[in-house]
C-alpha cells in the first residue's frame, strides 16, 4: 500500500531560532489511526502545521502523493483537515451553519451541494439539530464536535487533530474518542492523553525536542514506561 | 506582533523615560502649531527627529516604515487641494472634465501632511527607544492619571494576546481554505468573504469581552480595588534636566522661525 503522508528530511525552526522539527521522517498509511506524543514544546503541533502548510520549513512532505508546494496547496488542504486545538479558533460564523459551510462555499459548490453536506457531517458527529446554533454558546465537548464536522464538510482523507480530548468532561471526552473510532479517516493526533491513545490508535510516533524519539505500536510503547519517563509523558 | 523597542544602549536609549516622553510630547505639540506653509521650520524640524532616529542606532528604515502609520491622518486632509480657499484654479481632463484646484489648499496639505507624518516618527522613535514599562512609569510620574496609565499597560499586554488569537483563527481558516478535488473553482464571492470575516471580528470582539471579565476577576481575587500602588518618584537628574530644558528651547526656536517665515 502506498503511504498517504510521507515526510522526509523536515526540519524547521521558529523566526526567534528555537529548532522545531529536526529531520524528521515519517509515513503513514491510508486508514492508520496514529498518536503524536511528546511533552510541551516537542514540536507535535508544529508537526501538524506542516502537513497543510500552515509552517513550511525544509524537507519534503507528499500528501497522497501529491506534494506540498504553493501550487498543490489548496488541493492538500481538500484532503487533510486540521482541526485546532482551541474550537474558539476555528469556529468564526455566527452559526454552527456558516461554519460548516465555510469549505464548500470557499470550494465553490451550488447551494443545495453545501447544505447537503453540512447536513452529512453533521450527522456524523451526531449534531444534528445544531445547524442554526451560535457556536459560541455551545460546551466545550459541542465546540469540539462541530470543529470536526467543520473539516468533515470538506470530505478529507485525513484529519490532523491538536489535542482533541484537552478541556473535556469525562462524558464529552468518552463521546469524542468514541466519535473518532467511528471515523474511516486516516488520523494523525497530537496529544497527551495516554489513555485515548491506547483506545483509539495503533501506531504511536513519540517526539523529544522536535526529534522522533519512538514510533511503533501503541501497546509496546505505552508499555515502556522508562521511555515514556525519559520523554516528560509520565 | 514584534514589540516596537529596539535594545541598544545608544545615547538616546539612556535618557530617562520622563524626559523623553516630554520632549516627545513638546515637539509634536510645537511642531503642529507651527504655521502651515513654514517650510525652512519643517526642514529643521523633521532634521531634528531625524538626527535623533540616527543617535538612537534604531534603523533609520524601521523608523521610516513605522511612521507610515500617518498615512490615514494624511488622506483626510486631501480634500483640502480641491475644495482650499481662493484663489481657484481649474485644469481640464479628459473628457472636458474641469478639476478645481486651490493652491492655497495644496500649500495646507502638504503642512499637515509633513506635520503628521514627523509627529508619527516622533512618537514612534520614543517607542523604539523606551522599554514600555518605563514610559508607563513615566507617565505615572507625569501625574497622568493612574487609571489613564492601567488601561495603556493592560492594552499593551493583550494585544499581543489578542494578536495571537487573529493569527490562529486565521491559520484555522486558511486551513479550510481549499480546492475540492477535480474543480478549479474557489474562493466564493466577495460578499461571502466579507460576511466570513465580519464574522470573525464579531467572534473576536466577544472572546475579548469575555476575556476582559475574566481579567477583571483575576484581579479582584488578587485584591485589586481601582487604585493601584503607587512608586516612589525620583527627581529627574541634573543632566536629563538640563538635556530637557535645552531641548525645549530649541523647539521653541524652531517654532519661532516657523511663526517668522509660515504664511
Amino acid at each position: 500500500m502506498e503511504p498517504i503522508i510521507e515526510i522526509s528530511n523536515l526540519s524547521f525552526s521558529y523566526p526567534d531560532g528555537k529548532q522545531a522539527l529536526d529531520d524528521i521522517h515519517l509515513q503513514v498509511l491510508p486508514g492508520e489511526k496514529v498518536a503524536l506524543v511528546g511533552a510541551n514544546g516537542a514540536g507535535k503541533s508544529t508537526l501538524l502545521y506542516h502537513l497543510n502548510g500552515i509552517f513550511s520549513g525544509c524537507g519534503k512532505v507528499s500528501i497522497d502523493n501529491l506534494e506540498l508546494n504553493k501550487h498543490n496547496l489548496a488541493k492538500i488542504r481538500a484532503l487533510i483537515g486540521v482541526v485546532f486545538q482551541n474550537p474558539d479558533d476555528q469556529l468564526f460564523s455566527p452559526t454552527v451553519f456558516e461554519d460548516i459551510a465555510y469549505g464548500p462555499i470557499y470550494q465553490g459548490f451550488d447551494r443545495i451541494t453545501v447544505q447537503k453536506k453540512v447536513e452529512q457531517a453533521l450527522k456524523a458527529v451526531h449534531m444534528d439539530d445544531y445547524a442554526g446554533r451560535n457556536p459560541y454558546h455551545l460546551s466545550s465537548g459541542e465546540k469540539k464536535r462541530i470543529s470536526i464536522a467543520t473539516v468533515l464538510s470538506m470530505q478529507p482523507k485525513i484529519l490532523a487533530l491538536d489535542e482533541p480530548t484537552a478541556g473535556l468532561d469525562p462524558r464529552a471526552r468518552r463521546e469524542l474518542i468514541e466519535l473518532l473510532f467511528e471515523l474511516s479517516q486516516t488520523m494523525l493526533i497530537a496529544t497527551h492523553d495516554l489513555d485515548m491513545v491506547k483506545k483509539l490508535t495503533t501506531r504511536t510516533i513519540l517526539l523529544n525536542r522536535g526529534k522522533i524519539a519512538a514510533d511503533g505500536p501503541s501497546v509496546s510503547i505505552l508499555r515502556n514506561e522508562d521511555l515514556l519517563k525519559v520523554n516528560g509523558l509520565i | 506582533m514584534r514589540e516596537l523597542y529596539t535594545h541598544n544602549l545608544s545615547v538616546i536609549h539612556r535618557i530617562d523615560a520622563r524626559t523623553k516622553a516630554i520632549f516627545a510630547l513638546a515637539f509634536i505639540i510645537f511642531l503642529n502649531l507651527t504655521p502651515s506653509g513654514a517650510w525652512p521650520a519643517y526642514i529643521l524640524f523633521t532634521t531634528l527627529i531625524c538626527s535623533l532616529a540616527l543617535l538612537s542606532r534604531s534603523g533609520m528604515s524601521l523608523i521610516l516604515k513605522r511612521s507610515l502609520l500617518a498615512l490615514p491622518f494624511v488622506l483626510a486632509a486631501l480634500p483640502l487641494i480641491f475644495a482650499g480657499p481662493a484663489p481657484q484654479g481649474q485644469v481640464t481632463v479628459l473628457n472636458g472634465l474641469q478639476i478645481t484646484y486651490s493652491m492655497e489648499g495644496l500649500s495646507r496639505f502638504a503642512s499637515i501632511a509633513i506635520k503628521s507624518w514627523v509627529s508619527v516618527m516622533a512618537a514612534v522613535l520614543l517607542a523604539a527607544t523606551t522599554r514600555f514599562p518605563d514610559l508607563l512609569l513615566a507617565l505615572e510620574q507625569l501625574r497622568i492619571p493612574q487609571l489613564f496609565v492601567a488601561i495603556i499597560g493592560l492594552m499593551w499586554r493583550y494585544l499581543f494576546v489578542i494578536s495571537d488569537e487573529v493569527t490562529r483563527m486565521l491559520r484555522a481558516r486558511a486551513s479550510r481554505s481549499a480546492i475540492a478535488p477535480g474543480s478549479s473553482h474557489t474562493g466564493g464571492t466577495l460578499l461571502w468573504r466579507a460576511r466570513v470575516t465580519g464574522g470573525m471580528a464579531g467572534s473576536l470582539f466577544l472572546r475579548s469581552i469575555e476575556r476582559s471579565d475574566r481579567v477583571y476577576a483575576a484581579m479582584l481575587s488578587r485584591g485589586y480595588t481601582g487604585e493601584l500602588p503607587s512608586y516612589e518618584t525620583i527627581p529627574l537628574s541634573t543632566k536629563d534636566m538640563l538635556t530637557l530644558v535645552l531641548g525645549i528651547l530649541l523647539l521653541v526656536l524652531l517654532w519661532a522661525l516657523g511663526v517668522l517665515t509660515g504664511g
